[in-house]
This record gives structure tokens, sequence and C-alpha cells, in this order.
């Protein structure tokens, strides 16, 4: 059976982060996560993807929501990354056992040793809302985040 | 069902309230959503403009705000000179001086360029300082990642964002495209 799929259980996770915490899916449960997956630190249209949505955060705070980006990089890479583009969210290295969590939630590339370039909105009881695998070279955009976010809306905090 | 073709429309269709130039009836449509301190928003500013040139009056050429302030950190108040400029009616000759002014944004240079182009400078002060257009920018930039805008500059041709290189000939080829596919599409 296919793993990772809209209606079904959110595979849990404890992860390192840039900060040198770790962070548990788990422990947000009440509220809504946003998985980013993405390829690579550095790599130019990852910067664009995570320098936006570091942009429209303020959005995703409205549904309450928080957002986890997620790469095979490890943590030094993701503090040098964070640093370097001001991120106020937290990146997670899925980096040992490498992909283990991308594997999880079906969206590894064996091929390239990298994760899809996915997404993922898990609302406030854990449950996968919404799933989406960007064609690897584009940047999918935060549209698809919002609407995911908006359609849940017994999550939405008051504006 | 994981891999489904995302539609990436523009959801706000060109009105009275954009900045806009070339005719309203042209064929197409191309809206930049960008930044002035952007790099790479200043490496299409010359190439918007020989687009501009090549196309003439099938071409119509809109500019919203899309500042990405955590990286840029004069990109909001850029933002926000253009528009005060706009209030005065002078919005493209900013929009253009900022980008061939790239390399100094900062308050001081901004209101300097306001006096360059005789605006009303104590207004843009205070404008600036009032946060006046500061809705306004918020405005285009939610617009704009709400039609799946993905980084700086984002076009749309005739409404569907274009993925592609914004180099010249890629831009010429996507237009000529959209153009060809007739007016079917056209928003």
């Amino acid at each position: 059976m296919s793993k990772g799929q809209e209606g079904q259980e959110a595979p849990d996770f404890t992860l390192p982060a840039a900060d040198g915490t770790r962070v548990t899916l788990r422990s947000f449960r009440g509220k809504p996560v946003i998985l980013a997956f993405y390829p690579a630190d550095w790599s130019p249209v990852c910067g664009d993807q995570m320098t936006l949505y570091n942009e429209v955060l303020p959005e995703f705070e409205r549904y309450g929501a928080q957002l986890l980006g997620i790469s095979v990089d490890g943590v030094w890479c993701h503090r040098a990354f964070t640093k370097d583009r001001r991120l106020k969210f937290p990146l997670l290295a899925d980096f040992e056992p490498k992909g283990d969590v991308a594997r999880r939630y079906d969206v590894y590339r064996s091929a390239d040793g990298t994760t899809e370039r996915s997404l993922f909105v898990i609302d406030a009881a854990g449950i996968i809302r919404w799933r989406y695998v960007s064609p690897i070279d584009v940047n999918p955009g935060a549209d698809g985040i919002l609407n995911a976010l908006e359609s849940l809306t017994d999550a939405r905090l008051p504006a | 069902m994981s891999r489904h073709a995302q539609e990436t429309r523009l959801i706000e269709p060109v009105s009275e309230r954009d900045h806009v130039i070339g005719p309203a009836d042209a064929p197409l449509t191309l809206v930049e959503y960008g930044d002035y301190q952007c790099p790479y928003c200043g490496r299409a500013f010359p190439i918007v403009q020989a687009l501009r040139k090549r196309m003439g009056a099938r071409l119509r050429f809109v500019f919203r705000n899309l500042p990405l302030t955590q990286i840029h950190e004069h990109a909001e108040h850029a933002a926000e000179v253009a528009e005060a400029a706009g209030a005065q009616g002078r919005f493209w000759p900013m929009h253009d001086l900022l980008f061939q002014r790239q390399f100094a944004l900062d308050d001081a240079s901004l209101l300097e360029y306001a006096a360059e182009l005789k605006l009303d400078v104590e207004r843009v002060t205070r404008e600036l300082a009032d946060g006046t257009h500061r809705e306004r920018v918020r405005h285009d930039f939610l617009t704009g990642v709400k039609s799946g805008a993905n980084g700086t500059p984002t076009f749309f041709i005739n409404g569907f964002r274009h993925d592609g290189s914004f180099e010249l000939e890629a831009l010429l080829a996507a237009l000529e495209q959209a153009e060809g596919a007739g007016h079917g599409v056209s928003r």
C-alpha cells in the first residue's frame, strides 16, 4: 500500500533541526503542519522556494500552521543555509538513515539520493489532507498550501 | 492522485488599479511580479523593455509588487516609493529609475530619486513614514502568492504562469505561442 497519502495518518518522525534541537511531528498535534520536502539546500530553485515560504510565514500563521522544511542535507548545511536566507522556520535533516522520513511519505528519489519536491498539509488531528508532488525543477509556490489551509476552515484562527 | 497538474492562474485580473503600459485591447498581457532589490528582476528589466519594443501594440505590460523583505532590506520601501510616485502620476519613471539604480535603494537614495523626478518629496517622505502604500504592496504580494508566484520575478502570460526562462528569446517564444493560441485564453 502506498504511504503518506491523503486521508491517511501522517507518519510520525523525530529529526534534528538546524538549531540543534530535535523536532517531533506529533508534538504539533492541535495545529496544522506544512511539510515541505525539497531536494537540497543551495540549489537555486530551492533557495527561491524556501525564501518565498519565509516571506509567506505570516499568512501560514494566520491559520495557526507550523511550517517544516525537510531535505537530506545535514544540520551544519541547514544551519548555513538558514543563516544565509534568514529563514524563520525549522529545516530538518533527513540525513541518517538517509531519506528515511521521505521514504515513509513515499517521496524519496532513490536514483538521485534526494527527496521529491513535495508538499503535505496535515490537519490538527495528524491526518494528511493535501499532498502535492511538483516536477523536480518547478518551484510549486505557496498557493496550493494556502488553499489547503483554507479548506481546513475549522482550524482557522480569527484574523 | 499525488501528481495532479497544478493550475497556476492569475487570480486577480488586470484592472484600473494596476500600473499598465500598452493598449487595453492588446492580444497579449504580460504581468510581472517583481522586487526592486532582486538581482534577477534587475536582469529582467531590460529584457521586458526589449520585449515591449519588439511587440509594440500587441503587448500590454503590468507590474505588481512581490518584495522579498526578509532577504532584501530595501525592497519594501522601494516598492512603496514606486507606489508613492504612482500616486503623483509618475509610477513608470520611478519604476525604471529604481531598476537602473538598484545599487542604491536606501531611504535617502529613494528620496533623492523622488526629487530627481520632480515629485512632491515632502509628500513621498510622509507617505513612506506613514506606510500609506504598505497595504497596496501587501495586496500585490498576496495576489501573487495566491496565484502561484514562486519567486522573483514571476511572469504571467495571458493569466498563466510562465515557468520557463525569462531570457528575451524564451519570453518572446512563449508570448508568440500564447498569441497563436488565440483570444480564447485571453483574460
